[in-house]
């Protein structure tokens, strides 16, 4: 039966998340802003709660519960995915770089969630994972990447450049994405599981940043970094049928995650704006035309149409993945909607708020920094419209490039 | 539902679309002959004679299932499926020609009548189907219709606009005496009229007017955009009672003092749009909607909210259309040597339709759901709305930019499209989900 609300066995979830957020994320808000590149402690105490809520039945605010369950029943369900999501919600709509430096809720322990074998789970399980596939030379184009991997006995040797790596340096793992093989392409691209403090394995720099300052933004070298070769996640063989279809798997479950960011972050903005504007006056009426309504309202409205229609797509998409339907489609959509939307309305918000919406007296101006990165990492706009477009219209990259 | 589902059992049949195309187009003279003034009277309303039963009778909320489902149910999925047959077997082909001739075929209407949209909306204790309230149902129906034309799914869901209204908001009378005649083999021609000619119309304050004098109300005021205004038995008008608000008054034709004008527009052409000028008609007391001011009131507002759900179902539909119809065009079009949809600016303005359309009919959905299950859904209707309104829009130019020149000309229906789309947001009442 079409429901569209958040499910009920989830709502004290969302409280509980909320409640998190509200009192340790947003409250450290503009101190881990101003204070870049510093570790944010008070988050030790908060990760150990997010694991005890992920152990309490796999419902967690982090990255770790997007894993599709095998099952052949096919009633509707409402699952991790779905309330992965709707935690992470709430937690950006606290801090969107505070979430990303949550210990053991890297984009890398989603990547171990979604290909990880039950051996590889069991033994990274509990530990902090990054995610590292940016390279200097290559970006979007995740199949241009040169860092190569070669089998040697029971050791794959890696050597390459990682950038953009987020929680690089705070996290215990590193899953690297490395080719096998850089003729054939995207079918020999593989990631492995890289632990801190292997030899060969180092830490350049961290980077200064527009928003998102408290999460830490690393860049590594590579120098025949041996990797066991059970680190390997996924089918070690190259399979040019299967092509890329390994490592892009991930997407189709974090990006409905960087989606929930976008809308979270979104969220605060809107609140704050409403608060700001109706203390200034301003009234919205829904029912009102939006002709007959203060430009102010009428702007405001639209933002809330985009903030839905952004939130309803995401659902959809952590939902079909909860229901074991291919979801890459919607996956797209939603991260492309929710990252233009999420950049359109803090700026927007801003404007709306004039100077209290520029000063760092407000978060306002830290939100209309922080959005522009949840439409470039995790699949650009750009990118997202190319997946879209190549899906709707039957055409594969070396046709629709 | 069972009946309202054997119903559309035998229209999947083939039999009913099998007879189309055997009558021709029959254009109603007063187009071509009352383009200036209201110079035709409204046609003679036929003698509504229904029983009185016991008390109104309400479809009672649908219940809340808890869970986040974009499912259809099973019954829903059979009502889509051969509302769908009928968009793409009798209501494209027809677009071109009724657009034309701005008439629908009545053969048509009358298929449509058999669909059984109408009476699944009718509670069974009144002879129509209806178990529970059917908003998100009748969203994808709406949808469905609109896919094939939207013009031709205005003229066809019409007439469900006012037996819904009088489902929600009616008093045992009147439903009484109107409903039954919903449920028949040859229904009324109803329609629910709130727009008015004027700029920046807001339905909250309508310039028509319903004046209580003795025993009943007088209504003055010229109603716009009604379609099938000229064949028109039966009406809902939204009309101002001064010190009280707008309010919803069920209106048989009166031939001697309501005066109709075509009121051919943009789109939409083919519901047959008129103007209704009222000159003080008489109504009984009984025939406002709402058993009080504040009832009534309320009930118009509900009212302006769920038409207003339906024109996003609509935009959805006609949306789905554009995006099917370019996703081929662009991959068979070949410039500079291969195919247009290997060009970017082409590509994403084609992902662009599908995102935005998919935003449009979540939104409306979700508000749907919400207003089916008793809940608040002022905010998520205005939502959905504004969406429709802009990315409708967005949708019906990009259709025929896509197609270039090509767009631009009759040959192809995206110009059609273009024209209809602009009604979201202009229409006010006409349709009720």
């Amino acid at each position: 039966m079409i429901n569209l609300e958040v499910p009920k066995k989830f709502t004290g979830l969302v409280r509980q998340a909320h409640q998190v957020s509200k009192e340790v994320l947003r409250a450290n808000s503009r101190k881990y802003d101003l204070a870049e590149h510093a570790y944010p402690k008070e988050l030790d105490m908060l990760a150990a709660l997010v694991d005890g809520m992920n152990d309490g039945g796999g419902q967690g605010a982090g990255a770790a519960g997007v894993r599709r369950d095998k099952s052949d029943d096919t009633s509707n369900k409402n699952g991790s995915n779905l309330s992965t999501a709707l935690g992470v919600i709430e937690m950006c709509w606290g801090d969107v770089g505070l979430l990303l430096s949550m210990p053991r809720q890297g984009l890398g322990n989603s990547a171990i969630a979604s290909v990880a074998d039950d051996e590889q789970l069991e033994r990274f399980g509990g530990r902090w994972a990054a995610m590292a596939i940016t390279e200097p030379g290559c970006g979007s184009d995740s199949a241009a990447i040169r860092t190569t991997a070669v089998k040697d006995g029971d050791h794959y040797i890696l050597n390459g450049e990682k950038i953009y790596v987020t929680a690089g340096d705070r996290a215990d793992l590193v899953v690297v994405w490395a080719t096998l093989d850089k003729s054939v392409g995207r079918a020999a691209i593989k990631s492995f599981v890289v632990e801190k403090g292997t030899p060969g394995f180092e830490l350049v720099r961290l980077e200064k940043k527009l928003g998102i300052k408290s999460s830490d933004t690393a860049a590594f070298v590579l120098k025949d970094c041996r990797v066991p070769a059970e680190n390997l996640l996924g089918d070690a063989t190259v399979n040019v049928e299967k092509g890329f279809a390994g490592v892009m798997q991930t997407f189709d479950n974090t990006r409905p995650l960087v989606a929930a960011m976008a809308i979270g972050l979104a969220r605060a903005a809107i609140e704050q704006t409403r608060s700001l504007l109706e203390e200034a006056g301003v009234e919205i009426d829904y029912d009102q035309l939006a002709t007959k309504q203060t430009a102010a309202a009428a702007e405001f409205i639209r933002m809330e149409a985009d903030y839905e229609a952004a939130r309803l797509l995401m659902m959809e998409a952590a939902w079909m993945a909860d229901n074991r339907k291919p979801n890459s489609l919607q996956a797209s959509m939603a991260k492309a909607k929710a990252g233009r939307a999420c950049v359109d309305i803090t700026l927007k918000c801003v404007e709306l708020c004039g100077n209290l919406g520029y000063t760092e007296n407000s978060l306002l101006e830290k939100w209309a920094r922080d959005s522009k990165i949840l439409d470039i990492f995790e699949g650009t706009q750009q990118i997202q419209q190319l997946i879209v477009a190549r899906r709707l219209l039957g055409k594969s990259s070396a046709e629709l490039k | 539902m069972a009946r309202g589902l054997r119903v559309l059992n035998r229209l999947a049949g083939g039999t009913l679309l099998d007879r189309l195309g055997v009558r021709k187009q029959s254009e109603r003279a007063i187009y071509h002959a009352s383009r200036t003034g209201f110079g035709v009277a409204a046609a003679a309303a036929r003698s509504f004679k229904g029983s009185k039963p016991n008390g109104a009778k309400r479809l009672p909320n649908v219940g809340d299932p808890g869970l986040f489902d974009l499912t259809p149910s099973e019954d829903q999925a059979m009502l889509q499926d051969a509302a769908q047959r009928f968009a793409d077997e009798a209501l494209r082909p027809a677009a071109a020609d009724a657009n034309e001739a701005s008439t629908a075929d009545q053969a048509l209407l009358d298929m449509a009548n058999e669909l059984g949209i109408a009476i699944l909306g009718i509670p069974e204790e009144l002879g129509g189907a209806g178990t529970e309230r059917s908003t998100v149902t009748n969203v994808l129906v709406a949808e469905a219709l609109a896919h094939g034309d939207m013009g031709l799914a205005f003229a066809c869901l019409a007439p469900s606009a006012v037996s819904n209204a009088l489902v929600l908001w009616g008093n045992a009378e009147q439903q009484g005496t109107y409903l039954p005649a919903f449920t028949e083999e040859s229904s009324p021609v109803a329609a629910l009229a709130l727009a008015e000619p004027t700029p920046l119309f807001d339905p909250m304050t309508p310039a028509t007017t319903a004046t209580p004098v003795d025993g009943g109300w007088t209504l003055s005021g010229i109603k716009s955009l009604v379609p099938n205004a000229a064949s028109c038995e039966l009406l809902i008008v939204g009309a101002m009672v001064e010190g009280e608000g707008p309010a919803l008054f069920v209106v048989e034709s009166d031939p001697a003092r309501m005066k109709i004008a075509a009121d051919p527009a943009m789109g939409l052409r083919a519901a047959a749009t008129g103007q209704i000028r009222f000159d003080e008609v008489v109504v009984p007391a009984s025939a406002r909607l709402g058993a009080s001011a504040e009832a009534a009131t309320a009930a118009y507002r509900e009212c302006v909210r769920l038409s207003r759900l339906a024109w996003c179902a609509m935009a959805a539909g006609t949306g789905k259309a554009v995006l099917d119809y370019v996703i081929p065009y662009v991959n068979d079009r070949q410039a500079f040597g291969e195919p247009i949809s290997h060009r970017q600016s082409v590509a994403f303005m084609v992902a662009n339709i599908a995102i935005e359309l998919e935003s449009m009919r979540l939104t409306t959905l979700r508000a749907a759901s919400l207003a089916e299950q008793g809940k608040p859904y002022a905010r998520e209707a205005a939502i959905a709305r504004r969406l429709c309104v802009d990315k409708g829009m967005q949708i019906g130019s990009d259709g025929v930019q896509l197609l270039g020149g090509h767009g631009f000309t009759k040959e192809y229906p995206v110009e059609r499209w273009y024209r209809d789309l602009r009604a979201i947001g202009v229409m006010e009442g006409g349709l009720l989900v």
